[in-house]
């Protein structure tokens, strides 16, 4: 890696709109590098519109507007010679209900990969194992892998989405509540999987459930109706939380 | 008591409506059934495997429709790879492309009402178009391309309805990806679609298959013993021979039965292409769990 610099995403003074609507006002931000920011907040606070900013997933969405600047690798994301194609293949995504494609376990992994012109089939095997093997879900689908991704548990699929995501090897993970449609036990091998998956890369996850943000983040931001209310090493901002509103939404006294 | 009477007289009138339910079912029933058995009581007689593989002889009081068979199956064929392409692209344009506005209105607006224009100005327009302008003469290519035209309404509303039936959650799963929108479609809206795309596109070709106005201007003759070679022949149809049978034979009582035993060969072929289409989205609803 030629950038050691630690901070992977840097943001400033960012405004995002929905037509007339300002649904993000003057959020600055940095993302560690090899770490797991959470972003909390209460329903409707901005912090999945901030997580998809990341990977240019809302100008899909007609009317939106974006001001301000997101650095990604030094880089200004939304300057207009950057292929927002390219920005997503570096910057993966895993969504908040399971989304695996209506094709075979092993397709569904190898997607990403092919898209970019991949085809030497014993390169693609091997990567659709290393994948399959980094979301923990190798065990399970090794003799399935020609099945048909829609016949697995939700746990198991979204998963398979992790791994999908992990076989474009992108620098950054994007997780948007990736297991508010999961039962507890899918949830919590989901949540060992992210202590791995940060050796390899930076992980960004949205999550209206506190104590899993406690539980495998780092850092934590805070977001109330959108802004940036406060941001810091998790324990501090779980334990000593230096506003107010963050204390309140913390100790559940809304939200 | 007084409630009593009040629930008696609800009951009886939920009878009433239950009862003229039952009756507007059954008469569509009915005279689905009706027209089958006539059809059936006048033709079976004549039906024979001779009657699908031989050629017409003694001033068609004779032989069977062999020519027409084929050259209705030439037809539908046409139409199909006429309209399926055309509608997949229309509607893969209208559905995954265009972006919403007074253009977009005024197109579908467009498709709606070429729905509507009556078949017979279908057969017209293609007689000026294809037959005279593009001097494909009275041939089965001039026939494809105008029943396409026919169907394309149909086959685009059925192919929006697959592409709007494909959740965005795979497009959004595919995008995050780096793919473009162009291989989205490609790779996972399309091949999602287009069991949809098919099943609708099959019922239109029922139509087709029977359609007579726009094939007599275009494609029909009235009769011929040559099967066609290349798609600029003339072929005799289905719909036209059974036109050509009610209207101008000059012996009525002897092509009666030949004329009913067409027809049962028609409904039997449009029914087979609607059971297609059935088995084909109990097949997809199977395959599918989104």
């Amino acid at each position: 890696m030629v950038n050691k610099e630690p901070k992977i995403i840097q943001v400033n003074g960012l405004d995002f709109y929905y037509g007339d609507f300002q649904a993000l006002h003057q959020i600055n931000l940095e993302i560690k590098r090899h770490q797991v920011t959470a972003l909390i907040g209460p329903s409707g606070c901005g912090k999945s519109t901030f997580l998809r900013l990341l990977n240019r997933m809302n100008e899909l969405i007609a009317g939106t507007r974006v001001e301000g600047r997101v650095r990604f690798e030094g880089q200004d994301l939304y300057s207009p010679e950057v292929d927002p194609v390219e920005v997503r293949r570096r910057v993966g995504m895993v969504f908040q209900k399971p989304n695996p494609f209506p094709k075979s376990i092993y397709q569904n992994v190898a997607y990403g990969p092919r898209l970019h012109g991949m085809r030497d089939r014993a390169g693609l095997d091997r990567l659709v194992e290393r994948s399959l093997r980094s979301a923990a879900i190798w065990d399970e689908v090794k003799d399935i892998l020609h099945q048909p991704a829609m016949e697995l548990s939700g746990g198991q699929q979204q998963r398979l989405c992790i791994a999908r995501a992990v076989a474009m090897e992108p620098e950054v993970l994007l997780m948007d509540e990736p297991t508010s449609a999961l039962d507890p036990i899918a949830t919590s091998r989901i949540e060992e999987l992210l202590k791995e998956l940060k050796q390899r890369y930076t992980v960004v996850i949205v999550t209206h459930n506190m104590q899993q943000a406690a539980r495998v983040s780092d850092e934590t931001a805070f977001f109330y109706m959108g802004r940036l209310i406060e941001m810091g090493p998790t324990e501090q901002l779980f334990t000593k939380p230096a506003q107010e509103q963050t204390e309140h939404y913390i100790t559940g006294r809304f939200g | 008591m007084k409630e009593d009477k009040f629930i008696k007289r609800r009951r009886r009138r939920q009878a009433l409506a239950f009862g003229a339910l039952r009756l507007s079912m059954a008469l569509v029933v009915g005279s689905l059934g009706g027209i089958l058995l006539f059809v059936l009581y006048h033709g079976a007689g004549a039906l024979s495997w001779e009657f699908l593989t031989q050629a017409p002889r003694q001033a068609m009081t004779q032989g069977g429709i062999f020519p027409a068979l084929v050259g209705t199956l030439y037809l539908t064929l046409g139409a199909l790879l006429t309209a399926l392409p055309l509608g997949v692209a229309a509607a893969v344009y209208l559905n995954e492309y265009a972006r919403p506005g007074k253009l977009l209105t005024v197109v579908r607006l467009g498709i709606q009402n070429l729905a509507g224009v009556p078949s017979v100005v279908f057969g017209l327009f293609g007689l000026g178009l294809f037959c005279v302008a593009l001097g494909m003469g009275t041939s089965i290519m001039a026939g494809s391309l105008t029943l396409g035209l026919l169907i394309l309404p149909t086959v685009i509303g059925a192919s929006e309805e697959a592409l709007k039936q494909v959740p965005d959650t795979f497009r959004e799963a595919s995008l995050a990806l780096g793919a473009t929108r162009w291989q989205t479609i490609g790779r996972v809206v399309l091949p999602a679609a287009l069991p949809g795309m098919l099943t609708g596109s099959i019922l239109a070709l029922g139509r087709a298959a029977g359609e007579t106005a726009p094939i007599m201007f275009t494609a029909a003759t009235f009769y011929t013993l040559r099967l066609p070679d290349s798609p600029f022949d003339q072929v005799m149809a289905l719909p036209y021979h059974i036109y050509v049978l009610a209207t101008s034979g000059t012996h009525i009582q002897q092509t009666r039965p030949l004329q009913y035993a067409t027809v049962l060969v028609l409904i039997g072929l449009v029914l087979g292409l609607s059971l297609v289409a059935i088995i084909l989205r109990a097949r997809m609803r199977r395959s599918r769990k989104w």
